[in-house]
């Protein structure tokens, strides 16, 4: 009873690799059934994102498994088998448990804490499922992994803080703003990195969006697409005085933006705040306007820096999470070698059964007359003896005790068990 | 009795104090439900005091510099239960709390012998004059604490160094309305201190206003904080300048409750 987890991420394949090698629609299905359709595999859970394709296994023998999956991968996928010789890990028993931990808390993430990994990882298991392509030890393993993941979220801050220069704006908007629904929001300028930054401003409730763009036919589209309204680029000053946050990237070479206008702009406002994002290189917006009472403006750089400073904190909560990762894997750890000593146990029962029924059979032969009473006494007595002679044993093999490997061969040596094979479902 | 529910109410608060310090570096759900506990045990304890001072000296407990502080504290911890119930400022009892725990603690070193009021002072209006002033300054000690906030979010807003306290502070929007409308309480209720003292010097002593320096003091008390909202709804005075604004201001209000006692005369002075 072993598990093991082959697999290749982001940190061993580049991405054609792992485009390649990804389980897309029929293919998940058609996948999970052909590998546990391999003989050494008893259980199976296939796991595939865009930065991770990962087989969890449950097997008798790991290297045959191993050596199966490969030739799995490459037909399946149709590639070449030199391709996967640096890609592929290979993670056996409690290193692979740590392994799936790790994967669900989001600590072998691209982005360290980022919390999609946990609804796949939960997808993944559930499709397995619903395909009953796993058993009690991988059930067992997925849930504990999903809670452990759970553990970690509540008990760390490592999904904390943003690390993406689009959220790191909105949660400063929010510093600002409180609430941003009733905000509205000025596009200056459209680029790819403004435009994204606008779609998360609007998922967080901004709600009146104007578009100020160079060539107006290109605004018009956008504030389409934003369900805003687009103005001329030149209307953009006087539009300023009703907007609250501004994401600035033109494109222009030199300031659009100066500190006189926004002078001008803060008093027309009654000096109600402002946030603008300046995201254009060379910058757009007099960096000089910072200076001024209620308006808070950050450029590429800065935010950059918001989100370098989030990354490295994410970096400390991840220790803490790595440790709770050990903590629960002690305790798996506990909970499979109950889990081995099981067969044992029946196999034990089983035996002392066995020859309960055999000296029973043998005794009422010899005395056919035994009323159906005596009978009765006699084979309660039988079973008391048996049940008392193996209670110890099987006391000693559930209990957690450290040479436990050792007791439940010593045991299979002492009955002759090693006749079964205990691995048998 | 009271004196021991005195000393009680200020162990609860100091305890409350440095739980409330400990959650700027290291809060948790437990550790602000640990401060309310202290905070509510304090405040308990506390009016039991202010109850049992009012039933011994049969007046209302503002005839001495102790009793008015302590009151002071008292009516801050009201106004501090009120905001946290209606809008749960994340970190509001950690730049409260240490005004409150100051304030008892002077409270503390002074004469605690219960007077008997002056003649001068034995009216109704007593109640009615102390209890504005009182509820006055206790809203704009809180317009002090989240003036305080506010400079200190905006700092990290405006420095781009978001670490400390930036994610717990709440958003500067919501601490600058909060000042606004703390001045906003604290006001009218001291207009009507000033209004309603007038009127009892008239009753009493036969004229408005005598230029006791109390009475001035709480006049130009009264003129910053005018001017704070003049030049907020005229000028767009917010944010920051708001913030600053109310912080002088408090110290106005301080120095009118203490300054005036301890440094001049007049017959706002207790013996």
């Amino acid at each position: 009873m072993k598990i093991a987890v082959v697999g290749l991420n982001h940190k061993t394949a580049d991405v054609e690799l792992r485009e390649k090698l990804a389980f897309n629609g029929p293919k998940l299905e058609e996948g999970l059934r052909k590998i546990k359709e391999i003989p050494s595999i008893r259980e199976t859970v296939i796991i595939s994102t865009c930065n991770r394709v990962e087989i969890y296994l449950h097997v008798q023998d790991v290297e045959k498994a191993y050596a199966a999956i490969k030739d799995f991968f490459v037909e399946f996928f149709e590639i070449r088998r030199d391709s996967l010789d640096t890609a592929l890990y290979l993670h056996k028993d409690m290193a692979a448990v740590k392994h799936i931990f790790r994967v669900a808390s989001s600590l072998d993430s691209m982005v360290v804490g980022e919390p999609q990994i946990l609804g796949q990882l939960k997808d993944a298991f559930d499709f397995a499922l619903e395909k009953k392509t796993t058993g009690v030890l991988l059930n067992r393993l997925l849930k504990k992994s999903i809670s452990v993941a759970k553990r970690v979220r509540t008990e760390t801050r490592i999904a904390e803080n943003a690390v993406s220069i689009s959220f790191a704006a909105v949660e400063l908007a929010k510093k600002i703003f409180t609430d941003l629904a009733g905000k509205s929001f000025m596009l200056l300028g459209a680029g790819e990195m403004a435009e994204l930054a606008a779609k998360h401003m609007m998922n967080n409730g901004v709600k009146d969006i104007i578009v100020a763009n160079r060539t107006y036919e290109r605004g018009c589209e956008l504030s389409r697409e934003f369900d805003g309204r687009a103005i001329r680029f030149e209307d953009f000053p006087a539009e300023l005085v009703h907007t609250d946050i501004v994401i600035c990237s033109t494109g222009a070479s030199t300031f659009v933006l100066h500190k006189e206008h926004m002078q001008k702009v803060m008093k027309e406002r009654k000096q109600k705040p402002v946030f603008i994002i300046d995201i254009s290189v060379p910058r757009n917006v007099d960096p000089g306007i910072n200076d001024m009472d209620n308006v808070y403006l950050y450029d590429v750089d800065d935010l950059r820096g918001v989100v370098d400073s989030n990354i490295s904190e994410r970096q400390k909560e991840a220790a803490k999470a790595e440790a709770i990762v050990e903590d629960e894997i002690e305790t798996f750890r506990k909970w499979m070698m109950t889990l081995n000593s099981v067969p044992t146990v029946i196999a034990l029962r089983e035996r002392a059964e066995a020859i309960r029924k055999d000296e029973l059979e043998r005794f009422f032969n010899r005395f056919p007359s035994l009323g159906e009473k005596e009978r009765k006494a006699i084979e309660g007595m039988a079973g008391g003896i048996i049940n008392k002679l193996i209670h110890a044993p099987t006391v000693a093999l559930k209990n957690d005790a450290e040479d436990k490997d050792m007791l439940i061969a010593l045991i299979k040596r002492l009955y002759d068990l090693n006749g079964e094979d205990n691995e048998k479902e | 009795m009271e004196v021991m529910l005195f000393e009680l109410a200020l162990t609860c608060y100091f305890a409350a104090t440095i739980v409330c310090l400990l959650e700027l570096f290291k809060g948790s759900k437990v550790t602000s439900r640990i401060m309310f506990g202290l905070v509510i045990a304090g405040f308990a304890l506390h009016t039991a005091n202010i109850a049992a001072r009012y039933v011994i000296s049969g007046h209302m407990p503002t005839a001495s510099l102790h009793e008015a502080t302590s009151f002071f504290s008292w009516c801050i911890v009201l106004l501090f239960f009120f905001l946290e119930y209606r809008y749960r400022i994340g970190l509001l009892g950690s730049f409260i709390m240490p005004v409150v725990f100051i304030l008892m603690l002077t409270s503390s070193i002074l004469p605690r012998k219960i007077e008997n009021l002056s003649p001068l002072l034995q009216s109704s209006w007593l109640f009615i004059h102390t209890a504005f002033a009182f509820i006055g300054d206790a809203a704009f000690a809180m317009a002090f604490g989240v003036g305080i906030m506010y400079l200190i979010q905006e700092h990290y807003v405006k420095s781009k160094h978001l670490g400390g306290l930036f994610k717990k502070l709440p958003s500067l929007q919501i601490l600058d309305e909060m000042n606004y409308r703390l001045i906003t309480i604290g006001f009218p209720f001291l207009s009507l201190a000033i209004i309603s003292g007038s009127l009892w010097a008239e009753s009493s002593l036969g004229t408005f206003w005598r230029w006791d320096p109390k009475e001035v003091w709480s006049l130009i008390t009264w003129f910053i904080y005018a001017l704070v909202l003049h030049v907020r709804l005229t000028q767009g005075w917010r944010g920051k300048r708001a913030a600053i604004l109310s912080i002088i201001g408090f110290c106005a209000v301080l120095f009118t409750f203490f300054g005036v006692n301890l440094l001049l005369k007049g017959y706002h002075s207790f013996k």
